[in-house]
């Protein structure tokens, strides 16, 4: 899941951590990681499994829309 | 004992050879949360360090440094910050061993370049938004 890294590069709005999940295991039952990898965009948007740059960049967009 | 296999040190020397500039891996540990842990999250980002001489290493301790800590809003140990001529925002929690190595090491090369391969789409979106974006990439080693 290199896109979440070079989107950090590409904005300084951006900030991505990747977790790993077994050595997390209260932050993966917070948001409740069944599967992985499972993105988790400023707590609103989420999905799981790799996806192409398109829907990953639609997801981001996704969760900076004001309500 | 080493983590990196010499064949694996010989890939990651491999990919380095795309390391345009320095790159500084802040390390966040705490002995008491989770001892072995941080200790081979140390033990592995020494031994990538070793493998190019443009990556300097910090060892920084949760509680200790705790303003450092929240300037890189790091809250939790091990954890990595990895950065360029700047801090681009780029953090692992955990060791990134397996699939997440491989991510930070194009981590590291992009934070290095300052250009991500993404298309002009994408980068135009990013460069327009107008609120912060934290992103957390929940993965396993396999």
């Amino acid at each position: 899941m290199r896109l979440a890294q070079h989107m950090s590069v590409a904005s300084d709005r951006v900030r991505s951590t990747v977790i790993e999940a077994t050595e997390f295991p209260e932050l993966s039952r917070a948001y409740q990681v069944m599967g992985v990898p499972k993105v988790v965009i400023n707590d609103r948007v989420q999905f799981e499994g790799a996806v192409p740059e398109h829907d990953f960049l639609g997801a981001v967009l996704q969760a900076v829309e004001t309500p | 004992m080493p983590i990196l296999t010499e064949r694996d040190q010989a890939a990651v020397r491999k990919e380095f050879e795309r390391i345009a500039g320095p790159v500084k891996l802040v390390v966040f540990s705490q002995e008491l949360t989770a001892p072995e842990l941080c200790q081979q999250n140390e033990q592995l980002v020494r031994e990538v360090a070793e493998l190019s001489d443009q990556i300097t290493v910090e060892i920084l301790n949760l509680a200790i440094d705790r303003e450092r800590a929240e300037a890189y809003h790091v809250d939790q140990v091990p954890a990595i910050v990895v950065e360029g001529s700047r801090d681009w925002g780029i953090r692992f929690y955990g060791v990134p061993l397996g699939y997440e190595f491989s991510n930070l090491i194009d981590s590291i090369i992009v934070a290095s370049t300052g250009e991500p391969t993404l298309s002009e789409d994408t980068l135009a979106s990013l460069r327009a938004l107008a609120s912060d974006v934290d992103i957390k990439v929940f993965s396993t080693p396999t």
